[in-house]
């Protein structure tokens, strides 16, 4: 009854062509974003932000960055580990060359230079394609790893091997090293998170996104009514790497506070392209929850036995926390294969015809 | 920059051609590990082969198989039994994927089964170690991991016996495929899965022994490997140095699984001995993928891939 475009009538082709078209959702958008900015700096506490919302959101923008090349341009990518790691390391080479320079531009330039290498490896796209094109993106993860590890300047000779984020703060707060606090890290994350889901859910309805859905339905066709591949996918790969190189900035100086290549290895590719399957592939939206999904289940799994007063050896519960994990991820392929997006969106259509069967 | 030139391009060179018989030494290494990246790709072959799924599980099932396989043996079973209720848990394992995980996901994307296969290798991961425990196991086949002179050259024992071994599997699974009728019909089923179904093909029993045959090739490799280095959870991940192999191949063609096995082979072992120590080692985890790109570039369809042709 609540959910109901009836009589919202559009009168010019602009309100045609809004990012959300129907009031209702114009409102629980503005209203979640809000919330998002309010609700968990006042309520929240330090764990909450720590171990659940910053990783979320530093997870969700990743897994958009993916999302673009591989549900939308459909250019299966297992290098994203990879590229966040090139993220992370050009802010920190970046930050500590120039600290004058202000983080958050540090972080765009960081993304820049992500870009930079994603086209890099993206080139062997131009002439390979589906399976062959993911085992060879694994090529970028395993070498940028291992340049990372090798070159001493990258880690500014650290003896550890470790980049470790300095203090930086915008517009007086202290944002990054270790006294800046949850609630500043979570705001700064907030904010470019949704600054950039908001250019991705513009960009792919667009001239560029069309581009990309096209390529990825039937390439050849796309190629004959004039849509150029090489750019097309090069740009894909572009972005979705600017895209990661800036969840990998965040990552190290947001998340972790100090990271080492360990962190960037093939299994954090493998999560991204989890939350981007699990969420839905070609939703932005299903970036968002794919990652809430891959971010809640395995603290939803260590929490269980301690609250049903199972007490189990830990590594018992580690083996058995991967054969849930492993099996819901089985489970929900099998349920939904499109994803959580589209259970949402059949939500909405049920929603819209409440309380009546047809 | 002369220098650097000459370090990478004329150095390696005359480093081999001074000494042939290290030379030869190496290529043997490189032969004998390429065989072993051949055994864990052939698994992939089969599977993608017969339905299409990239399966990336096959790593683990290596690691299962032989973690089974040790753990029986622990328990006071003698080899040949051992092996043969391995063998039987590697069947039974295929009957339980097919029913629980490929028949549900029956005409979905590659892209949906490939993730899937992740799950299960997540699954699996965690069901071998709970059931047989996360330590690292010796597994002794009777084979000593020695080196011994053969005509003034240095030889493994453990190696040229697992390379003799992947011989014969490869040679006994081309006649199986050739020659045998359930070859034929696992043949149809790869050619095309609608007309091997409408000319009376059962695609669900065809599954069980395709994914049944991957067991059993993993069994081998994990035999093999398990002895090489141990039982542990690293085995698992030679799946990873399995993948340039199979793109290098093809990933439909079994003999482009072996051949592919040997470039990466001998190229890994010649790069890290002769061109390794210039960019300070360790680059074993990505220059077979280089290689392997490289190829690609020049046929996108690996080496034995069938011939990609598209149509609108």
């Amino acid at each position: 009854m609540i959910y109901r475009e009836a009589g919202q009538f559009k009168t010019s082709y602009s309100a045609d062509q809004a990012i959300f078209p129907i009031v209702q959702d114009r409102v629980v958008v503005v209203v979640a974003i809000v919330a998002a900015f309010v609700v968990p700096t006042v309520v929240a506490d330090e764990y909450w932000l720590q171990a659940v919302l910053i990783p979320f959101l530093i997870y969700s923008l990743a897994a958009l960055g993916l999302n673009l090349l591989t549900g939308y341009a459909g250019q299966l990518s297992l290098g994203t580990g990879g590229f966040m790691a090139v993220g992370g390391y050009a802010a920190f080479k970046l930050t500590t060359a120039f600290p004058q320079l202000n983080i958050i531009v540090v972080f765009l330039l960081a993304g820049l230079i992500a870009a930079g290498v994603g086209l890099l490896f993206g080139i062997p796209s131009l002439r390979i394609k589906g399976f062959y094109l993911a085992v060879a993106t694994l090529a970028a993860q395993f070498f940028l790893i291992w340049l990372f590890n090798k070159v001493p300047w990258f880690t500014n000779y650290a003896s550890s091997g470790t980049i470790t984020a300095p203090p930086r703060s915008v517009f007086g707060v202290i944002i990054t090293g270790p006294n800046a606090t949850a609630e500043a890290r979570y705001v700064t994350v907030l904010a470019l998170v949704a600054v950039f889901a908001l250019i991705a859910k513009n960009l792919v309805r667009g001239r560029v996104g069309r581009a990309w859905m096209a390529i990825r339905d039937r390439d050849i066709a796309a190629e004959i009514i004039g849509v150029r591949p090489m750019r097309t996918k090069l740009l894909a790969f572009g972005i979705s790497s600017f895209y990661c190189g800036l969840a990998g900035a965040e990552y190290v100086f947001l998340y972790l506070g100090s990271a080492e290549t360990l962190a960037f290895d093939i299994n954090l590719s493998f999560l991204v392209l989890f939350m981007v399957i699990i969420g839905g592939l070609g939703s932005v939206l299903g970036s968002f929850l794919g990652a809430a999904f891959i971010v809640l289940v395995p603290i939803f799994l260590t929490n269980v036995p301690h609250m049903i007063g199972l007490a189990l050896p830990v590594a018992l519960m580690k083996q058995i926390e991967l054969m849930v994990f492993g099996g819901l991820i089985i489970f929900f392929l099998i349920v939904e294969p499109h994803g959580l997006a589209r259970l949402w969106q059949i939500t909405k259509e049920k929603l819209r015809l409440w309380p009546f069967p047809h | 920059m002369a220098s650097v030139l000459y370090a990478v391009f004329v150095g390696p060179f005359k480093d081999m051609a001074s000494s042939p018989s290290f030379l030869i030494e190496v290529l043997l290494g490189g032969i004998a590990t390429g065989l072993m990246y051949s055994l864990v790709a052939l698994g992939f072959v089969l599977i993608f082969k017969a339905s299409g799924v990239f399966n990336f599980a096959q790593g683990v099932m290596v690691l299962f198989a032989a973690l089974t396989l040790v753990g029986l043996m622990e328990k006071g079973l003698p080899v040949p039994i051992a092996l043969l209720v391995t063998m039987a848990v590697m069947i039974l394992l295929a009957f339980a994927i097919e029913r629980v995980v490929l028949r549900p996901l029956v005409n979905q994307e590659q892209i949906i089964l490939f993730m899937a296969t992740i799950g299960l290798n997540f699954f699996l991961e965690g069901f071998g170690e709970m059931l047989w425990g996360a330590n690292v196991k010796r597994l002794d086949v009777g084979i000593p991991d020695r080196s011994v002179m053969l005509v003034g050259i240095q030889v493994n024992q453990l190696e040229m016996s697992a390379a003799g071994t992947a011989a014969v599997l490869v040679t006994v699974l081309a006649v199986f495929f050739q020659r045998t009728r359930i070859g034929r019909a696992l043949r149809a089923v790869a050619d095309d899965h609608e007309a091997a179904l409408s000319i009376g093909i059962p695609l669900k029993t065809i599954w069980i022994i395709v994914w049944s045959v991957a067991g059993l090739v993993a069994l081998v490799a994990g035999v093999m490997w398990g002895a090489k280095s141990g039982v542990q959870f690293s085995l698992s991940l030679i799946a990873l140095k399995a993948l340039p192999v199979l793109i290098l191949g093809g990933f439909t063609s079994v003999p482009g699984a072996v051949v592919g096995g040997l470039i990466i082979g001998v190229g890994e072992k010649l790069g890290e001995v002769y061109w390794g120590p210039l960019v300070g080692g360790a680059i074993e985890n990505w220059f077979a993928y280089v290689v392997a790109l490289v190829f690609l570039l020049f046929r996108p369809q690996g080496l034995f891939g069938e011939k990609i042709i598209e149509r609108v």
